[in-house]
């Protein structure tokens, strides 16, 4: 590798707005022909020479002790090539379907009869799976000392309207459309190879390395394209190190597993729960004075996450305090934007039970408090104007409780949330080579993003370049290792390092043909596929020609995040309003028109920004109305981890979806800004919230399903006797 | 693997002889879209898979002013959608089948195998049995998560709700289906087919291990007002949570006979003589239409977790009435 001349950091920059051919416009994604054409292939796609199918028994207990494990059926069955304990006799077992034994066979139906023949014992414990009484908890509640900011006695008895209330929403699960999986395969004694589906490709190796007794470096990880992870493939998992064992007890014969749907839903993915009792006080011309909160929540064992608390609006006088639940469902995973969507829930649905109270439009009493939202108040104010009237605020809100006649009622809510999203570590090697191609290598993955096209982008702007002459490739951990796919971390890293990559290859490409165009290098410009003199059009060079000049060998430049220059950046605002129309006959509530106005820095690619806005207002849809993981107490097991049960929205129950960027002066010098968790946060307050201007109460507890908006109704006392 | 023999019988003499005279031995193998999911969930265990897809006298639609319609027990779910006749003449059969949102069901699922579908109750898909009782005999409906349950014909011992979407309107048109067995056809009410089991022994249908759905015929349209609603929660595919399917005979414009009949509420599709006799003599208004919903529900009582439900129906049966006399054919 040629050592990159070192430009001073003020030139690594991003172009000026005007000289931008490609970052920021509306780009199709580079492998959407793939996807669509079913071409791409995903770790399930993926079939080795002498694959074996690796099945696994798990408990179907919330809480035993393992007893005793009679595994010889299996073993002795015909086609089965490798049974291997997982947890054995005298295990604690914490959580229904957790992982038993592992099989590996020439079949799935071979593997599951082996699994079938299994004998296992258990002795049976007491369990709690359910998460919405602390004091049903016991000894797994675990308090947490009481935090006091300013003097909240003082601040509430100063108040002169009170508000208090009851939220929450319960354990969702990621749902992961291509489930936790992998293949693994034994290339010789001593090295491994992995196709698994992971937001990781980097990490992976080491996390294998230990378990398994082997150098990190032997292991290769591979991932072309993923279906989903939202937060919960940053591990191998129990079952990827079985695989990799599996394999291995089968002579190196590759092996598969990939979890069923139902073991996707019980042990593969859960959001925490949060559910509070919110005090707000506030004088009565809307300025915020006093907040109090007692939360509780669960996440497994691990007791799940805290909810930052007041969300945003740093109200000077606060008094909380938090409980976490230990209960025996599998375990919490970080779930797109961890304990926001909960926090911003909890406040923004006392906040905007509040303004009800003092007879205020939210959208009034969230600027009149906005100075509390602290460095982003500005791009808060602008937004919610913005959003106000992409959804007709102002002509269609009204005070709470729709009168108009018939059963259905529409209402309008509104929230705001904020996020970091900073770039992440990121290393890339692009290669120039003396033919004019260009390719970039780095070990990231498009957790289905559209990695892929915004690193396309960047170099190809960079370089002058049409997009398809850039080739890049990732998923694979022998390319320079790039961070994991979490915390909108992606594009600010892989988009930076490209960048720097790009700049510097381009210098060392100038300076190799400047004598040739009678030029300092300084002078030189890479634009529509030429090199040539910045303001002299006569003297230039095709790229080829450029190129050529690199003689026999190619040019690679190690690209760095972090690294010289402001590139990235971190710290988004969003708003998100809803408009919902609730049947109080029945208690359906319907979605009409959600928008989204959402500011993430400088945008490399508009489309697949927007993209990750509509995804997240289709998935924040999903757990605002449909999503719960049903735990039944009495036999410790979760009722619904299938699809007709765990209920995601359907095309037909979004609405009409509006995505407004935040883009220009005091947006893009802010640098690249990750994008995948923000937009999430907001809609289930925002829902919450409108279908409590509708209906005129508040339902509590999130999904809105037909028997809690009912219920609430009920106890508002109105029969809605409608027709 | 565990072995399945499978058998494409070409006449349905053939497939009830291939067919055991025990439940559990056999099972018949038409759509697949709910078999498929028992099989691979081993809530079924069967050692022996009839396809009856082959067998040509199954298929077709045919209608006749005089005679009514006959849906032979292949019709799939998108051949009635997509027949005018039905839409024309059934409407609460075609609005039944507009609720059934998967176009893959659709195209998949038959009329027979919508009646012939397995309740979709949580512990019975999970292998607790169809009256869903743990080790020690205890209803885990009762005592555990009933929210999707029974709210009528809930004294048990079976809590579940059928889920089949045309039996209620099909019960409301007095619809008959025929069923052909070792000992030859026999015939009964859509209405009588359902059962609610008394033991594990015994299926929800009164279907012997050995006979298998020929048809389903459909009275002459004979001007009823009829309609169904449905309560849904998503568009896209989901379990109503209750629907009524009504049809009204009238008098200009009043009732003078009417069949009120609820699904996704009982473990059968129910017939609500209380609704009916609430509408007969009546002109139809909102408040005689509020009315008749109370009156489907009088009996209704929740196991401790589906109490919205009674509402649900009360809702949808005052709707289904409202939408017949507003909309649907006479």
């Amino acid at each position: 590798m040629t050592e990159p001349l070192h430009p001073s950091p003020a030139e690594y920059t991003w172009p000026e707005r005007g000289h931008r051919r490609l970052i920021g416009k509306r780009i199709s994604r580079v492998d959407g022909p793939a996807k669509v054409s079913g071409k791409a292939t995903y770790t399930y796609d993926v079939h080795r020479p002498g694959m074996l199918y690796g099945k696994i028994l798990r408990s179907p207990y919330a809480h035993a002790r393992i007893k005793s494990i009679d595994t010889s059926a299996a073993e002795k069955m015909p086609g089965v090539k490798a049974v291997h304990v997982i947890q054995g006799p005298g295990t604690e077992i914490f959580w229904a379907g957790d992982e038993i034994v592992a099989v590996a066979a020439v079949d799935e139906p071979t593997a599951e009869d082996a699994i079938r023949s299994i004998r296992v014992e258990y002795e049976i414990l007491p369990h709690l799976v359910i998460d919405t009484d602390p004091q049903r908890a016991g000894d797994l509640a675990k308090p947490t000392a009481e935090e006091v900011v300013g003097d909240p006695d003082a601040a509430f008895q100063q108040a002169e309207v009170i508000v208090e209330g009851e939220y929450g929403l319960p354990v969702i699960t990621h749902c992961c459309l291509e489930s936790h999986g992998l293949v693994a395969e034994w290339e010789d004694e001593e090295n491994l190879l992995v196709h698994i589906s992971t937001q990781a490709v980097s990490s992976i190796p080491n996390q294998m390395a230990r378990p398994l007794g082997i150098p990190a470096g032997n292991i290769r990880v591979k991932m072309d394209h993923i279906g989903g992870g939202f937060g919960s493939k940053f591990s191998p998992d129990r079952w990827g190190i079985v695989a990799a064992r599996l394999s291995k007890m089968a002579g190196g014969r590759p092996v598969k597993i990939m979890l069923e749907r139902d073991a996707e839903l019980m042990v593969a993915g859960a959001r925490p729960s949060a559910y509070g009792r919110v005090k707000v006080g506030a004088k009565k011309d809307g300025t915020l004075l006093a907040w109090e909160s007692t939360s509780w929540g669960t996440g497994g064992m691990g007791g799940g996450g805290r909810p930052p608390l007041p969300y945003i609006f740093e109200i000077p006088n606060q008094r909380k305090q938090h409980t976490a639940i230990m209960n025996h469902i599998g375990s919490a995973r970080a779930w797109r934007a961890p304990n926001h969507p909960q926090a911003c829930l909890l406040t923004m649905a006392a906040l905007e039970d509040l303004a009800a109270e003092l007879g205020m439009d939210p959208l009034d009493f969230f600027l009149k408090n906005i100075a509390l939202t602290g460095r982003r108040a500005e791009i808060y104010r602008q937004e919610l104007q913005i959003a106000a009237d992409l959804i007709g605020w102002k002509k269609h809100w009204h005070p709470r409780g729709d009168r108009s006649r018939g059963p259905i009622k529409r209402g309008l809510g509104l929230a705001i949330h904020t996020w970091g999203g900073r770039g992440h570590a990121s290393n890339c090697d692009l290669t120039i080579h003396p033919d004019g191609s260009v390719e970039i290598k780095l070990a990231s993955q498009d957790l289905g993003t559209g990695t892929r096209t915004g690193i396309t982008i960047v170099a190809a702007e960079t370089l002058g370049l049409p997009m398809d002459r850039i080739k890049v490739m990732i998923g694979d951990s022998r390319y320079p290792p790039s961070g994991p796919s979490g915390g909108s971390t992606t594009i600010g890293g892989v988009s930076s390092a490209t960048r720097r990559a790009a700049l510097d290859a381009l210098d060392q490409l100038f300076a190799k043909v400047a004598p040739a165009l009678n030029a300092r290098p300084e002078d030189l410009e890479a634009v529509q596929g030429r090199i040539g003199v910045k303001g002299d059009p006569s003297r230039s060079m095709s790229w080829e020609q450029a190129c050529a000049r690199l003689g026999g060998m190619p040019l690679t430049v190690r690209g760095r995040n972090p690294g010289p220059g402001h590139l990235t950046g971190s710290g988004v605002g969003g708003v998100q309003m809803a408009d919902v129309s609730v049947d109080v006959e029945t208690g359906v509530v319907k979605i009409n028109k959600m928008v989204a106005v959402q500011d993430c820095g400088l945008i490399i690619d508009m489309k697949t920004a927007e993209s990750q806005c509509y995804g997240a207002m289709i998935m924040g849809i999903g757990y605002a109305l449909y999503e719960e993981k049903i735990m039944d107490q009495l036999t410790g097991r979760m009722l619904n981890p299938n699809m007709e049960f765990y209920k995601l929205a359907g095309l037909g129950d979004v609405g009409e979806l509006i995505v407004h960027m935040m883009t220009g002066p005091g947006y893009d010098e802010r640098g690249v800004i990750g994008l995948g968790e923000p937009p999430v946060i907001s809609p289930g307050a925002a829902i919450s919230n409108a279908v409590a201007n509708a209906i005129g109460v508040r339902v509590p507890y999130l999904p809105l399903t037909p028997d809690r908006v009912l219920e609430a109704l009920h106890k508002k006392g109105g029969h809605h006797a409608t027709h | 693997m565990r072995p399945i023999e499978y058998a494409s019988p070409r006449t349905k003499e053939q497939a009830v002889r291939l067919l055991a005279s025990t439940w559990g031995e056999t099972e018949v193998l038409a759509g697949g879209t709910d078999l498929l999911s028992l099989l691979k969930d081993d809530v079924v265990t069967p050692r022996r898979l009839i396809n009856i897809k082959e067998i040509d006298e199954l298929r077709g639609i045919a209608f006749d002013p005089r005679k009514g319609l006959r849906l032979g027990a292949l019709v799939t779910i998108e051949e009635l959608l997509d027949d005018p006749r039905v839409r024309q003449h059934y409407p609460a059969l075609a609005e039944a089948a507009e609720g059934i949102r998967s176009p893959q069901i659709r195209n998949m699922g038959t009329v027979a195998g919508d009646l012939c579908q397995r309740p979709r109750c949580w512990y019975f898909r999970a292998g607790f049995g169809l009256l869903a009782r743990d080790a020690q005999g205890r209803s885990l409906v009762l005592h555990g998560d009933n929210r999707y349950h029974a709210i009528l014909g809930n004294d048990g011992p079976a809590y579940f709700v059928s889920p089949s979407s045309l039996a209620p309107p099909l019960v409301a048109y007095q619809a008959r289906v025929r069923l052909f067995g070792p000992g030859g056809a026999r015939e009964m009410p859509v209405q009588a087919f359902f059962r609610i089991p008394q033991s594990e022994d015994e299926r929800e249908h009164d279907l012997r291990p050995n006979e298998i759905v020929t048809e389903i015929l459909v009275p002459p349209p004979q001007g009823e007002a009829s309609a169904t609603c449905e309560v849904r929660q998503r568009e896209a595919l989901d379990w109503p949570l209750a629907t009524a399917s009504v049809a009204l005979k009238m008098d200009g414009d009043r009732v003078t006979a009417a069949r009120v009949v609820m699904g996704h509420v009982a473990p059968t599709p129910w017939l609500s003589s209380e609704a009916a006799q609430a509408l007969v003599g009546k002109t139809i208004t909102d408040d005689v239409a509020q009315a008749a919903g109370e009156a489907a529900v009088r009996r209704a009582k929740s196991l401790g977790r589906n109490g919205y439900k009674i509402q649900l129906a009360r809702v949808a049966v005052k709707r289904a009435i409202l939408r017949a006399v507003q909309g649907g054919a006479r």
